[in-house]
């Protein structure tokens, strides 16, 4: 393929990545400490909202990218209300969490579909941008994609190296040892859930905000699902998240790409792209799991015992 | 000094829960409640016309009754597979395929006798509903992918390929445009009981209701279930045959949202077309969860929320509200009734540290 065109597509993959890059980082933390959060669709809906109304009504994108996290936090607060508090099912209460948060989205949003807020523009680094097609496929975009650069490697430490990251694995690893060894699993956990709710939500922000400008119902797509299975396929490790998510901006951009060449075939078979690609980018990290960094109790309620 | 102490109860009475489960829907009325104050509309108004839209006239029981079939065959499915601990969430995507298959012999065959055609309707949807919900299945027990994102990435991947047919080669060359089939003849259509608008769908799921709950119940299928949803290690050490537990729950499960499928093209909408797809399969895990996965129950659960669904559609007509206020009443449902079923599990032991 010809330069002029794959890197502009390799450019719209980074960003088009971006916000499932930032959902999945969010969810590799929550699962971290042994908490299953399924409601990451839910919780991005919400945060692209809240980022949306706050920047339309500030005039501030920044205020409205970190009101997407905020927000996110919150929604992803009640998954954490029901399940440390209440020790009802996590994988049930994530799936509410998803009906809820898309349907709660759509509903506030319904009388702003199609209208605009400010948003982030393009912001070609200095220096940077000019180097040859590295210049032009990643440092030619937008402020949320140049912090993004940075979280999975700021992730990665805070787990890897942080007395706190240890902690949050060791609640996912064998949370009564650690609950032994005078470490608070629920505040561990707590931690895991609003700390991901809030990377989600960011995600959620970046459609509203950098990938659109505009409020759509509906607006993120599967996007949260891709990153649950995202996190799978990336080992629960930040550094291929980072992988995956460009492979599904790829995967995205292409196919809007060839709809807009007014190629031949039907749009809803090029928009099942995504989703097949999705089962089978599982089926295949499921399938050769060596290596993996998987929680070994995830999902699992932590019952005190007496 | 007061000492808290949580205790696991012995057992859960159905009073308790029947209890939670109005509670439930109480909480959420009222938090829905604000949301219809924030969209400046009478929350009383609302909550009226709700109700009055889905039990307050004939015509309203008969639509939420109708309603409920697909939500009662759906979720009897996926409260199978949840009694093993497989998260069947694809009775959406199965129940779109169940309506394709069962379409496709309907345009294929329309002259064929209605018993005859009816009959082989049914058996291609609930093939259809079935080999939809293996793919997950085998890729589960063979490859380990999870079978939770597996089963909704096939929702998105069935929908749209219900979309690609009534957009593209089944539209009806003379619908002006509308993405839906041409009208089934006549035999392809599955009369009603009666002078009512109830179809037979509604016999269908009595009959399988009663023989889910017997099996259940009775069987020794319905022990090995038990058995290996409590513990699927100690199960597999006992020898019980998790694996073709797992293929069987699956693929009942989706040929019943397959079936649903059939019985929504035939009986109600007499073609296919995309407003088929009305998140049946979605509302049917709140279901499943809310009857505590049991067939009866289920179908009481069933029958309530499609009233909602109706009474929703009501409040969409008279007040404008936006269709998702139904989504966020289920959501908050399950919500409340998630962290209620604490105080059917436990007890809160309060006693002077001595």
């Amino acid at each position: 393929m010809r330069a002029e065109i794959l890197v502009p597509l390799l450019a719209a993959a980074v960003q088009s990545g971006t916000p499932i890059l930032y959902a999945t980082l969010g969810e590799i933390i929550t699962e971290k400490s042994g908490v299953l959060n399924l409601g990451v669709e839910g919780i991005m809906m919400v945060g692209a909202l809240a980022g949306f109304l706050v920047s339309m009504y500030t005039g501030n994108p920044i205020m409205g990218f970190v009101a997407g996290g905020v927000f996110g936090a919150l929604i992803a607060g009640i998954h954490g209300l029901v399940c440390l508090v209440f020790r009802g099912n996590q994988v049930v209460s994530g799936l509410a969490i998803t009906i809820l948060g898309t349907n709660l989205a759509n509903y506030l949003g319904t009388p702003y579909v199609g209208k605009a807020a400010a948003g982030f523009g393009m912001l070609p680094v200095p220096y940077l941008s000019k180097i040859p097609i590295v210049g032009a496929i990643l440092f030619r975009l937008d402020m949320l994609v140049y912090i993004s650069y940075f979280v999975p490697f700021i992730v990665w430490i805070f787990l890897r190296y942080t007395r706190w990251g240890l902690g949050l694995r060791a609640m996912g690893e064998n949370p009564e040892a650690g609950s032994a060894g005078g470490l608070g699993v629920m505040a561990y956990r707590w931690g895991g859930i609003l700390a991901g709710g809030f990377l989600v939500g960011l995600g959620g922000a970046y459609l509203s905000l950098a990938y659109t400008h505009l409020w759509a119902n509906g607006l993120s797509a599967g996007r949260g699902w891709i990153a649950v299975a995202l996190v799978i396929f990336a080992f629960w490790k930040p550094g291929r998240a980072m992988l995956g998510a460009y492979l599904f901006g790829g995967v995205m951009a292409f196919q809007l790409r060839l709809q807009a060449t007014g190629t031949n075939l039907p749009s809803s078979l090029l928009l099942m792209l995504p989703y097949a690609l999705t089962v089978l980018v599982l089926v295949l990290s499921s399938w050769k799991a060596e290596g993996s960094d998987a929680p070994a109790v995830l999902g699992v309620n932590f019952e005190p015992v007496e | 000094m007061l000492a808290v102490k949580i205790v696991r109860k012995q057992e859960a009475s159905i009073w308790n829960s029947c209890f939670l489960f109005f509670a439930a829907i109480a909480v959420s009325l009222g938090i829905s409640a604000l949301l219809l104050i924030m969209h400046h509309k009478s929350p009383l108004d609302g909550i009226e016309l709700l109700f009055r839209g889905a039990f307050g006239s004939l015509w309203a029981l008969e639509e939420s009754l109708l309603k409920g079939i697909p939500i009662f065959l759906c979720s009897l499915g996926v409260a199978t597979t949840f009694r093993l601990q497989i998260w069947n969430i694809g009775a959406e995507g199965q129940f779109a395929l169940g309506a394709v298959g069962a379409t496709w012999v309907a345009l294929l065959y329309p002259d064929l006798p209605p018993v005859l055609l009816l009959l082989l309707m049914l058996l291609i949807s609930l093939a259809a509903g079935g080999v939809w919900a293996l793919i997950p299945a085998v890729l589960k027990i063979r490859l380990r992918a999870n079978e939770i994102i597996v089963t909704l990435m096939l929702n998105y991947l069935g929908i749209l390929f219900l979309d690609y047919l009534v957009y593209g080669p089944w539209k009806d060359p003379v619908s002006f445009g509308f993405p839906m089939t041409p009208e089934f003849s006549s035999n392809a259509i599955l009369g009603t009981i009666g002078g009512t608008r109830i179809n037979w769908g509604v016999v269908l799921c009595l009959v399988l209701g009663l023989a889910v709950w017997i099996a259940l119940r009775y069987s020794r299928l319905g022990y090995e279930l038990k058995a290996s949803g409590e513990n699927v290690k100690a199960a597999r050490y006992a020898g019980l045959p998790y694996n073709r537990l797992v293929i069987l729950v699956m693929v009942f499960s989706g040929a019943l949202a397959g079936c649903a499928g059939f019985l929504e093209v035939s009986a109600n909408l007499n073609r296919l077309q995309p407003s088929v797809i009305a998140g049946y399969g979605y509302t049917a895990i709140v279901v499943a969860w809310l009857a505590r996965l049991n067939p009866l129950y289920i179908g009481v659960a069933s029958y309530l929320l499609a009233g909602l669904k109706v009474g929703v559609e009501n409040m969409q007509l008279e007040l404008q509200v936006p269709a998702a206020f139904g989504g966020i009443l289920e959501g908050l449902i399950l919500l409340t009734v998630l962290a209620g079923g604490f105080f059917t599990q436990y007890t809160i032991d309060i006693r002077r540290r001595e």
